[in-house]
């Protein structure tokens, strides 16, 4: 795997510029590039290894190759202690991937985290995602301090006051400013549930311009909620790509819904996974439904999966689902 | 106290009405105050203020009060102090993640807001918490303006 992937050169040398810039793009992105030319696109969420091996990395990737346009690395889900994000992101970037940079405000305070956008926005990469993150208390270090120095709309304002006025929080000017293409979360799934449309509403006006959601199981819901966001004229300011997800079992599916806060799976899914002879495939064949499903919603730009622990399963769902139709997202064996 | 911060919330509007009406009245007499005795009963002020937001809201003197747009709940009680919305982490019932035992502050921010007059005030982008402010008090510092 380690020599499979070659580097791009390009990449090293102009790491801060990957793609020629265009007119009305506020990243060199590809990631950008395929949402504004207004294909279906497809992200993924990268769980960065607990290890200091950085070919982990480059194997976890790779089992996206082809079937993702973009791949988040996640920030300490869950509040437990993984590889940095930007340190992920930077691995990925450097070989041609398009990562998004998860900022948990959990973490760090408004001056570590301006510093690690300059550095990463340095190293190439060229999307970010503001998010609240885990609390502490949920994760493998619960004695730790929490931080929420910002929370995710004002680092929206940080990141787009950067990017835009091309200076720090303080004032103080940048030379060059970080060109990334920013986005946020929404939990439609959870109270205050009337609520969840004007909050996206309001990270839209902060300066999101794409939005993942938390992983969707109740249709309804979301198509609910997709079509107040289109009412209010939501979906022509932002992408929204809905989360889904894979569920092995109807016994980790009550797991998560008992003990992962902000994850919402009905009844019926449940009892659809207990009727099955073979759980795991049914928890795919969910999925790959799901995909189909958010496709057909309007307004919605793209899907999100998320299939921590089954990530090797994720290319052969969406091949399964057929949402990208004959186009095959970028991935760095089919160049070199 | 957990109790009148839940009843301040169930009667937002009155809480708005009481508030405008108060409000100019107050900031007037801490106006005249500061020009008689400059800053000497500052002491005493901050601590009156936080006596009495402190018994209705919980309030946890952040200097940077926006109670009268969060539906008058104060939100630096959210255990990740989020000041323009809730999290997802939100359980069914409505509670807190951190704290299941507490109503989410933004349940009821949001709750609050429905009732009150000026509810758009809500959607208002709150920029993160000056801490230089912290401790210090929100009615000396409208006074000051």
């Amino acid at each position: 795997m380690k020599e499979s992937i070659k580097i791009n050169p390009e990449f090293i040398y102009h790491p801060g510029n990957p793609l020629p810039e265009i007119e009305g793009h506020v990243s060199c992105g590809r990631f950008e590039r395929i949402l504004k030319g207004g294909d279906f696109a497809v992200t993924t969420e990268l769980a960065p290894p607990d290890s200091a091996d950085r070919t982990e990395v480059f194997h976890r990737a790779a089992m996206f190759n082809d079937v993702v346009d973009a791949i988040n690395a996640t920030d300490g889900s869950g509040a437990n202690c993984h590889m940095s994000s930007v340190v992920v992101c930077a691995l990925l970037s450097h070989i041609g991937y398009s990562p998004i940079l998860q900022i948990s405000c959990r973490d760090k305070n408004r001056i570590a985290i301006q510093g690690d956008i300059l550095g990463a926005a340095a190293l190439g990469i060229s999307n970010v995602l503001a998010l609240t993150g885990d609390d502490v208390s949920s994760g493998d270090h619960p004695e730790a301090k929490r931080v929420f120095d910002l929370d995710s709309i004002s680092l929206l304002t940080t990141i787009i006051k950067m990017r835009e006025e091309s200076s720090l929080l303080s004032g103080r000017k940048l030379k060059e400013p970080p060109r990334m293409f920013a986005g946020s979360t929404i939990n439609p799934f959870v109270p205050p549930i009337k609520s969840r449309v004007l909050q996206l509403e309001k990270k839209i006006d902060a300066g999101a311009e794409f939005i993942q959601t938390q992983y969707c199981f109740d249709m309804p819901m979301l198509v609910d909620f997709m079509a107040k966001a289109v009412d209010k004229g939501l979906t022509e300011r932002a992408f929204i790509l809905p989360g889904v997800g894979t569920l092995a079992s109807a016994k980790m599916a009550k797991w998560l819904r008992k003990n992962v806060p902000g994850v919402h799976i009905p009844d019926s899914i449940i009892k659809r996974l207990e009727c099955a002879n073979d759980q795991k495939k049914e928890g795919q064949k969910i999925c790959t439904e799901l995909m189909q499903k958010v496709k057909e919603i309007d307004g919605v730009s793209g899907v999100h999966v998320m299939a921590y622990g089954q990530e090797k399963y994720v290319a052969q769902m969406v091949k399964d689902s057929g949402v990208l139709g004959d186009r095959k997202p970028w991935a760095p064996m089919n160049r070199y | 106290m957990y109790k009148a911060r839940l009843f301040a919330s169930k009667h937002a509007r009155g809480y708005e009405i009481t508030y405008n009406f108060l409000s100019p009245i107050i900031i007037k007499t801490l106006k005249a105050i500061q020009v008689i005795s400059k800053s000497r009963l500052d002491v005493p002020i901050t601590w009156l203020e936080k006596q009495i937001k402190g018994f209705l809201f919980d309030c946890q003197m952040c200097g940077n009060c926006i109670l009268s747009s969060t539906g008058m709940t104060c939100p630096m009680n959210c255990p990740k102090t989020l000041r323009n919305g809730p999290c997802g982490g939100v359980l069914n019932n409505g509670n807190c993640e951190v704290n299941p035992e507490m109503q989410c502050v933004w349940v009821n921010a949001w709750r609050g807001s429905r009732k009150m007059k000026n509810s758009i005030e809500i959607q208002q982008i709150q920029f993160a918490v000056n801490h230089e402010k912290r401790g210090s008090s929100a009615w000396i510092s409208l006074a000051k303006e």
